[in-house]
């Protein structure tokens, strides 16, 4: 490229050749059929460049279009300016006070933690808490020498969907008992005063008050 | 004809089974005269709710206001989806949506004659309504920096057109607008700090409190400042008129309500005849009294036309007061506090009567029944309890909300209790 403007200087001075301007518009209207040619017939590593660099280019150009589409009338700017309304709504007299503050929840946090470890003020109803591997699922040996202990049997109540097919059983992962195996979730129990005198069958209704938890894991294939 | 019901009194203890039984507690000379005081009650008597009768949804934000009409016809409630509602009392049924406001709608206050609703939003607008078509009347009222904090009509006896409400916001000043105009009629600065609370005196006096911790006096007619109250540790929150519930209900009377709630009827002149009346007759002799309660934890008795010192402090509570309450008689003084109680004062003196406690978190609202003798609460435990005033006690415990309880109103003619609160839900309770 020059470096400096001679060459315009010279045509400024003599003039340009009589079939320049038309050379150049037809030069430049070749160049869509030009670049085309060199893409189709580019391969392997050159090609995927020019490939990458054209599509970055006309990502931006998409972008540049769109912007200017979404040219900046007066509706727009009054939709731009309307507020969203807070959610949180609260009466006037809360209005100027903060609500708890961080501290004070934590603080509260701790002596709620405080208060079941001593365990005050505790009532006779089943817990709802996080259940560990151990409680629910249980290990099943396989294998000639029932050295494989890479299948696990559930022992708590799964929801299963309505298409729900077992995988083949020589690659099951959870073995999922077909009693245990439910759609819906039966209508709520009131909560039981003697749990230990239930009976094989009703202790399965028991579980299912308990079926949050570990619905996650079984949600994968296994 | 049904006799009076009357409630007697010895040195201030009700005598309740026998004057004997009464005196046995109290040191009394048998030689002195003894002086039986009588108090009359309200002849109907307003039966405790007990049931939900309906949860009207229809607000996409919690519902920060409710408001019964004060012949109790029309219950209005606004929110914080910015809209205004009014439901149907007869099917409990949504009547009108009324879009307009384009912020949370903090305030919303009936005129004396239940013709018009003036909504006030966190935008420092208000709007008034008609609660018969649902429709915008007249224009928007604008010319507030700050949200609206209180909005407070002029009496009936007054002016029984119903023409000026008096609206008090965050940035200080007190304005009273015209609203067949619709314009602003006179501007009242002088708050340093938001004015929080607002109430038209049914002497011609306005009444507003500010976080500044005074309260200030005006003259309604031409806006000029009478008085300052001063005498508050921390901002003022809430105020009361001892003649509060006659100029809310106008010329309604809540012993003549019929079962199906009617619009006032008859001319002007005896509307305005009828609601002096009643305003004279809760008033007494006295000027009227003004109770104020406060961030520092205390209330004040002021007598406000006639003296700028207090006439008693009410200490007691343990966390800031939320909003303080004359009964419909003006006898008791209730105040609801973050401390989880509801505190009962004499109306006259001042003095300490008792406590209701019962509520698990703060109290946000009270109101009062028409015969005085219940109470309901609504709290930010989700719950309304209806306490027996004369027993202190707990009547009804009305659960059945999903969450915080910010508004709460008892219909003047008694039979109806509203309650809105953060669950976006608004339960009507009945007998």
């Amino acid at each position: 490229m020059p470096w400096n403007k001679y060459i315009e200087l010279r045509c400024k001075h003599y003039g340009y050749c009589l079939d320049y301007h038309e050379e150049k518009r037809k030069k430049e209207s070749r160049e869509a059929h030009k670049c085309s040619k060199k893409a189709k017939k580019m391969i392997s590593l050159k090609a995927k460049l020019y490939h990458k660099q054209g599509h970055a280019e006309k990502i931006q150009m998409k972008k540049t279009i769109k912007m200017h589409e979404k040219r900046n009338t007066n509706k727009q700017k009054q939709k731009k300016n309307a507020e969203k309304i807070p959610q949180g709504a609260v009466p006037a007299c809360l209005l100027d006070r903060e609500g708890q503050s961080q501290a004070k929840v934590l603080s509260n946090m701790i002596k709620q933690k405080r208060k079941e470890k001593a365990g005050k003020g505790e009532v006779p109803l089943p817990k709802v808490r996080a259940y560990g591997e151990t409680e629910v699922l249980k290990v099943i040996r396989t294998g000639k020498r029932k050295k494989a202990a890479w299948k696990r049997l559930v022992t708590n109540v799964c929801f299963v969907g309505d298409g729900f097919t077992r995988i083949p059983p020589k690659y099951e992962r959870f073995i999922r008992p077909m009693g245990l195996r439910f759609k819906k979730n039966p209508p709520a129990l009131p909560p039981l005063l003697h749990p230990l005198h239930l009976s094989g069958f009703l202790s399965i209704f028991y579980s299912v008050l308990r079926y949050h938890i570990f619905l996650e894991a079984f949600s994968d294939v296994s | 004809e049904d006799p009076l019901p009357l409630a007697f009194f010895v040195h201030d203890a009700e005598i309740v089974s026998s004057l004997g039984k009464t005196l046995e507690s109290q040191a009394v000379e048998t030689e002195k005269v003894l002086d039986i005081i009588y108090q009359p009650q309200a002849v109907f008597r307003v039966r405790a709710v007990t049931r939900c009768t309906s949860s009207l949804d229809g607000h996409s934000e919690a519902v920060i206001s409710v408001a019964f009409s004060p012949t109790g016809k029309y219950l209005a409630s606004g929110s914080g989806d910015t809209t205004v509602r009014f439901w149907d009392l007869s099917t409990e049924t949504p009547h009108f949506t009324c879009k307009g406001h384009r912020h949370w709608v903090l305030s919303i206050s009936w005129s004396p004659d239940g013709k018009k609703l003036a909504s006030g939003c966190k935008n420092g607008q208000i709007l008034l309504w008609d609660p018969s078509t649902g429709k915008q009347v007249g224009r928007t009222l604008a010319g507030h920096s700050k949200w609206i904090t209180g909005l407070s009509w002029e009496p009936l006896h007054a002016n029984p057109e119903c023409r000026y409400v008096a609206s008090s916001s965050k940035d200080g000043s007190v304005r009273i607008w015209d609203t067949t105009a619709g314009r602003c009629e006179r501007i009242l600065t002088g708050h340093t700090q938001s004015v929080t609370c607002l109430r038209w005196g049914g002497d011609g006096l306005l009444y507003s409190a500010s976080q500044d911790r005074t309260i200030k006096v005006w003259r309604a007619h031409d806006g000029v400042l009478c008085r300052t109250l001063q005498g508050h540790g921390h901002w003022v929150n809430t105020m009361a008129l001892s003649t509060d519930y006659a100029l809310r209900t106008g010329a309604f009377e809540p012993a003549e309500a019929s079962v199906n709630a009617q619009d006032l009827q008859g001319s002007l002149q005896e509307l305005k005849e009828r609601a002096l009346s009643r305003y004279n007759l809760v008033r007494g002799h006295g000027p009227e009294r003004l109770v104020s309660g406060s961030d520092d934890f205390t209330l004040f008795l002021w007598s406000p036309a006639e003296d700028k010192k207090p006439l008693t402090r009410m200490t007691g509570h343990q966390a800031l007061i939320n909003q303080v309450l004359f009964s419909p008689d003006s006898r008791i003084v209730a105040s609801a506090s973050f401390d989880k109680s509801i505190k009962l004062w004499d109306g006259r003196t001042g003095k300490y009567l008792g406590s209701l406690r019962g509520h698990v978190a703060a109290v946000y609202q009270i109101a009062w029944s028409a015969d005085s003798r219940l109470l309901v609460s609504g709290s930010s435990d989700s719950t309304l309890k209806v306490w027996d005033v004369k027993a202190q006690k707990l009547a009804m415990d009305l659960p059945g909300h999903a969450d915080e309880v910010y508004a709460v109103d008892w219909s003047p003619d008694g039979q109806r209790v509203a309650s809105g609160g953060k669950d976006k839900c608004l339960r009507i309770w009945r007998r």
